[in-house]
């Protein structure tokens, strides 16, 4: 394998990590029955609060903790709308989407007013990429969801919510309190995958930077037909599809940047055309929940 | 009563979401009461801000207008951005780069119709990956937009560039291709004038015609729909063409009417706004005229805002996503907006 090869492998992996980390929150979380369309603003979230306390305290840990606790934030206020206020999935994750992008700009622009010197946050991966954390937890995260969803009686019970809410009910599951777990954890996963954009793939927040990041997560949770495995597959896919995309940027001008820009876009929308239907979703995804007694 | 309520609600939650702004702007340390006068005399002040509120209510109206019925059908159009992009796109491409357009009275119309062809051709997309290959439209449309801004983006820098490559912009429009500006007005143009009544004309679509009841039987319940022999692909369809023309038409709207060229990030966020519009209006064709002037306003007003109190114009998103949050969270609780 020669040197050009092998970077393009590294930095296929290094694109895939945070869509990996992201689709693997939001598995769980459709698992349990809850779509999650919020993951963008909670990756947004995640990206600031990573930057801001990782430049201040110049802590990797600290930047990434930051990160989670962000994506939690948003997550638990989703939550609030959607499993308590009985608000549509769909319209509470586009308003977080819009919330955190107001946000995170209002917080980005009183933090660096114009003309001020961007603070860079601490990066990890220059000096071995292969062996990064972010790498090592999402591996872990993968196995660990497909264990907990495939083998476990705690996963199991989840996916009967999934599947068939009212029947879980009544033989003792408390529906509401396993779903509000699994938002929380795609938020967390989902801050997790943001913080990765700012620690690892650029040193620096820009307002938006997600791109588009979150919504392609919750893509790859479709076609992946909700296998963790499948879903890993078509991150790296997409990580693969990324790197290429930025070294024919670098190599020639022959394709317009933009136009390139839009092969993430339009690759997931081809996929999706491909296998979305031969997917089958939990049966009770986005349909909410009230205990009746 | 409930018609005290559906007045009272919506209202409600605009208020409730301003206090909770205020509550946030308080706590980065701007002065809340300030920001908010600066907001609401830059929108509303003068007769210049308020004929830049009309202006701005425009495009809001009509894609919140196409949002609206589409969740009525139970469509979820997030992709009105994407729609207006592909219509002003493709106003500017006629226009700019087509054979000649004749006199003005034939020029006009033509160019509307074209971009409000082009967003329904947009929206197509995201139909026709729905009723064949079952793509859940949500995921769809907001792809569209990210591929519709880069193909302006794309656009501006290449082949509609301007002659003289100064700028990523088109060419100026002709004269023949602008809207006119209304008698004795500095900014509102004729175009608004449609923009307001078609929201009449889409409220006359939907309840007064069995178009219009087809349609919303699908979003009621597309199973009894189909018993009562609706054709829910069809009706599918046919509402997200309807709802991409409407952003389509707006995109061609802002050209001729507004900005006379096509450049980058022509209207960002209009498309989510759109939706804050749909559902503040409770999903009523009329209900959309009073929630646009109200987002149009706060828009305006955001920028007056950033250079009195300081305060990022982007606050504005933040009190966008409270007013869904807030009218969807508790305006209509316990019910699917469809």
């Amino acid at each position: 394998m020669d040197a050009a090869t092998l970077l393009l492998g590294l930095s296929t992996l290094r694109l895939a990590t945070p869509l990996a980390l992201a689709a693997m929150g939001e598995l769980v979380a459709e698992r349990a029955g809850v779509l999650n369309v919020g993951i963008e603003g909670m990756m947004l979230g995640g990206a600031l609060a990573a930057f801001s306390v990782g430049a201040a305290t110049g802590s990797l840990l600290a930047g990434c903790a930051a990160g989670i606790a962000a994506g939690l934030a948003l997550a638990a206020l989703f939550a609030y709308f959607v499993l308590r206020r009985g608000a549509d999935p769909i319209v509470a994750g586009t308003a977080l989407n819009v919330l955190a992008l107001g946000l995170t700009g209002v917080v980005f622009r009183s933090l660096n007013p114009a003309g001020s010197a961007l603070a860079r946050a601490p990066q990890m991966g220059e000096i071995a990429p292969a062996l990064n954390l972010y790498l090592l937890v999402a591996i872990a995260l993968v196995a660990g969801v497909a264990f907990y969803l495939g083998r476990t009686r705690s996963g199991l019970a989840l996916r009967a919510v999934g599947e068939r809410a009212e029947a879980a009910h009544v033989q003792g599951v408390n529906v509401l309190r396993i779903r509000l777990g699994a938002v929380l954890f795609g938020g967390a996963c989902a801050g997790l995958a943001g913080s990765s954009l700012v620690l690892w793939i650029s040193d620096t927040f820009v307002e938006g930077m997600t791109s588009g990041r979150g919504f392609i997560a919750l893509s790859l949770v479709l076609f992946g037909g909700y296998r963790p495995l499948r879903i890993v597959a078509g991150a790296l896919l997409f990580g693969a599809a990324s790197a290429l995309q930025y070294r024919l940027q670098a190599a020639s001008s022959a394709i317009p940047y933009n136009l390139l820009l839009m092969t993430p876009y339009l690759l997931t929308l081809l996929v999706l055309a491909l296998l979305a239907g031969r997917v089958r979703a939990p049966a009770d995804l986005a349909r909410p929940f009230e205990p009746r007694d | 009563m409930t018609r005290l309520r559906a007045f009272a609600q919506p209202i409600g939650a605009a208020a409730v979401a301003l206090a909770a702004s205020a509550a946030l702007l308080a706590l980065i340390g701007a002065d809340p009461l300030e920001a908010f006068r600066a907001l609401v005399s830059g929108a509303l002040g003068d007769a210049i801000a308020l004929e830049n509120t009309i202006v701005r209510m425009g495009p809001l109206l009509l894609v919140g207008l196409g949002v609206a019925i589409a969740f009525r059908c139970g469509i979820w159009n997030i992709g009105g951005e994407g729609q207006l992009y592909v219509g002003a796109l493709a106003a500017t491409a006629l226009v700019t780069r087509g054979p000649g357009l004749g006199s003005g009275a034939v020029a006009l119309p033509l160019v509307l119709l074209v971009g409000a062809g082009a967003g329904a051709l947009w929206a197509g997309i995201a139909a026709a990956l729905r009723v064949r290959r079952g793509v859940s439209e949500v995921l769809s449309t907001i792809l569209l937009n990210f591929v519709a801004v880069l193909a302006v983006a794309w656009a501006v820098h290449g082949p509609l560039q301007e002659a003289s490559g100064a700028y990523p912009q088109s060419d100026a429009l002709p004269e023949l291709a602008r809207l006119a500006i209304l008698p004795g007005l500095r900014r509102v143009h004729a175009g608004l004038v449609l923009a307001v009544v078609l929201p009449f004309a889409v409220w006359l679509l939907i309840f007064r015609s069995s178009a219009g009841l087809r349609l919303r039987s699908v979003g009621l319940s597309p199973d009894a729909a189909r018993y009562a022999g609706v054709s829910p692909e069809r009706e599918t369809t046919r509402v997200l063409l309807i709802s991409g023309a409407l952003a389509g038409l707006a995109g061609a709207l802002e050209i001729c009417g507004v900005t006379g060229r096509l450049f980058e990030n022509l209207a960002s966020g209009y498309g989510f706004t759109a939706v804050a519009v749909a559902l503040l209006a409770r999903l009523s064709p009329l209900g959309v005229l009073p929630a646009a002037f109200f987002f149009a306003a706060l828009a305006t007003g955001s920028g007056a805002m950033q250079r009195v109190a300081a305060v990022p114009s982007v606050a504005v998103q933040v009190i966008e996503a409270l007013v869904i949050l807030f009218s969807v969270g508790f305006a209509m609780p316990k019910s699917r907006t469809s």
